[in-house]
């Protein structure tokens, strides 16, 4: 039993016992428990997948969100803009049809008073035409009581008769 | 101190030495301290007589029994005057201190890891609990840190016997440590036997890259090939008996030099009486402490070599493409590869 010369009983029962633990372990131990190991290490890594794919649709639903709102927001404006240009247009157009009347109106107004005056006018010329023969007639009647004035009419007469 | 009286009585004067040689080696029988031995079963094949089993009891003391004495640790034929018969070979199978601790070993290996794989089946999709916990991270370490990275993707085929050899060395190890204990991996019939395998299993799993590298070194000229070839030849040899020297020395070396310092407790009674070996026994008793803590770090240290370098001989061996190809263009320059 020298230290550096190897025992052929120890030799012996090594190879025995360690390649018959090394067989049973193999067999019952260490394949079970790597193939636990390795299973347990799928499951965590497929459940980081999982979350990590969760998270990125996540985020893509949140990025679709903002990309909706902002298109409604943009087409709010749009809506909004638009509201604002026709009632600007409404206000505008009336206000442009209301002065149109209004212009109209002012022009049948003095078209009418216009009317009214020529007919006063005729009216006024008429009542003096008629007033004048009125007055005439009554002078005239008186006049000719008078025979010497009937004869100074008649020459008056024709001497504006002459004249004209 | 009864104890090293009783020894200095038996052989005289106290001797480090051998006291020592007698503790890092085989015995028959397991001496867990003076005067306390667990007789264990001798086991011998001769020729002449076939096996024959009896007690370790009954050949302890120099005593001839059934024809057989021992001496100087082996155990040899006597005639019947006593004298040893050298000219029968006696095959000497018994169940020494190392095989008796190799067993105790085996059976610890079987029931921890038994336990462990248990654990597996009650704990499916929970945290580990036990002995499973506090394994499950080594095993992962043996796997990771070992395997994976010097073996490469075949390293699944490897792993239960990288496991098996990592475990087998530290629980080896660490008996060695305890009191009593047997020097079973500084023994160089065990780490004969684990570098043997390990080499077998790495120059078995050779492929072809890994011999062509032997036979034609790439990027040496051929004019060197007479000294590379026998270089690489002695070198496929070197690796396993470098593992197996380590792993011996490094784990007798230990055990030596606790035993050393130890030993100079009584040495220091022999030359100055029982008052000095009193005054030197707690600063030895530090010393030897401090040891112990290296031995327990060596224990894990040792294990983890020995299967880091399994590893790295076995990737040498099933490496695909060789590193002095430098992966540049292997896959493109040749399409039938």
């Amino acid at each position: 039993m020298d230290l550096l010369t190897p025992d052929i009983g120890l030799l012996f029962w090594q190879v025995v016992i360690f390649l018959g633990i090394f067989l049973i372990l193999r067999a019952f131990a260490w394949k079970p428990i790597t193939a636990s190991l390795k299973e347990r290490e799928d499951n965590i890594q497929s459940a980081l997948d999982l979350a990590e794919k969760t998270r990125a649709e996540m985020a893509a639903l949140k990025a679709d969100n903002e990309k909706l709102l902002a298109q409604a927001r943009v087409e709010r404006d749009v809506i909004l803009r638009g509201a604002k240009e026709t009632a600007d247009k409404m206000v505008a157009d009336a206000r442009d049809k209301a002065a149109a009347e209004g212009q109209r109106m002012l022009e049948l107004a003095r078209e009418s008073m216009q009317n009214e005056r020529q007919a006063l006018v005729a009216q006024v010329k008429k009542e003096v035409v008629t007033l004048s023969l009125d007055i005439a007639e009554k002078v005239l009647r008186r006049e000719l009581n008078d025979k010497a004035s009937q004869e100074q009419l008649i020459k008056d007469l024709v001497t504006n008769s002459h004249l004209n | 101190m009864a104890q090293e009286t009783h020894e200095s009585a038996e052989h005289g004067e106290f001797n480090v030495g051998d006291m020592i040689m007698h503790h890092i080696k085989d015995e028959h029988g397991w001496e867990l301290a003076h005067g306390l031995t667990i007789p264990l079963p001798v086991i011998l094949y001769t020729q002449d007589r076939g096996l024959e089993v009896f007690s370790s009891s009954h050949i302890m003391h120099d005593e001839v029994y059934n024809g057989y004495k021992e001496h100087e640790g082996d155990i040899h034929r006597v005639t019947a005057t006593g004298e040893i018969d050298e000219s029968v070979k006696v095959w000497d199978f018994s169940i020494t201190k190392n095989v008796a601790s190799l067993l105790l070993s085996a059976i610890i290996l079987l029931v921890v890891f038994f336990s462990v794989r248990n654990g597996y089946e009650k704990n499916k999709g929970r945290a580990p609990k036990g002995i499973q916990s506090f394994l499950e991270p080594i095993i992962l370490f043996v796997r990771d840190e070992i395997a994976k990275p010097n073996i490469g993707p075949k390293y699944e085929r490897y792993l239960p016997y990288l496991l098996t050899l990592f475990f087998f060395i530290l629980i080896n190890n660490l008996l060695g440590l305890l009191p009593g204990g047997a020097n079973l991996t500084g023994n160089i019939a065990v780490t004969l036997v684990l570098a043997v395998i390990s080499f077998l299993i790495t120059n078995f799993s050779g492929n072809k890259h890994y011999w062509a590298h032997i036979i034609k070194p790439t990027g040496v000229p051929v004019a060197l090939l007479p000294i590379m070839i026998p270089v690489e030849i002695v070198g496929v040899f070197m690796k396993p008996f470098s593992l197996m020297v380590r792993l011996f020395a490094n784990i007798t070396a230990g055990h030596i030099i606790i035993l050393s310092l130890l030993g100079l407790i009584f040495i220091a009674r022999n030359l100055g009486g029982t008052g000095t070996g009193l005054a030197v026994s707690p600063l030895v008793t530090v010393f030897a402490l401090f040891m112990n803590g290296i031995e327990l770090l060596v224990a894990f240290l040792q294990a983890f070599i020995f299967t880091l370098l399994t590893s790295m001989y076995i990737g040498s061996a099933v490496e695909e493409h060789h590193e002095a190809d430098h992966g540049i263009g292997y896959e493109g320059a040749d399409p039938h590869h």
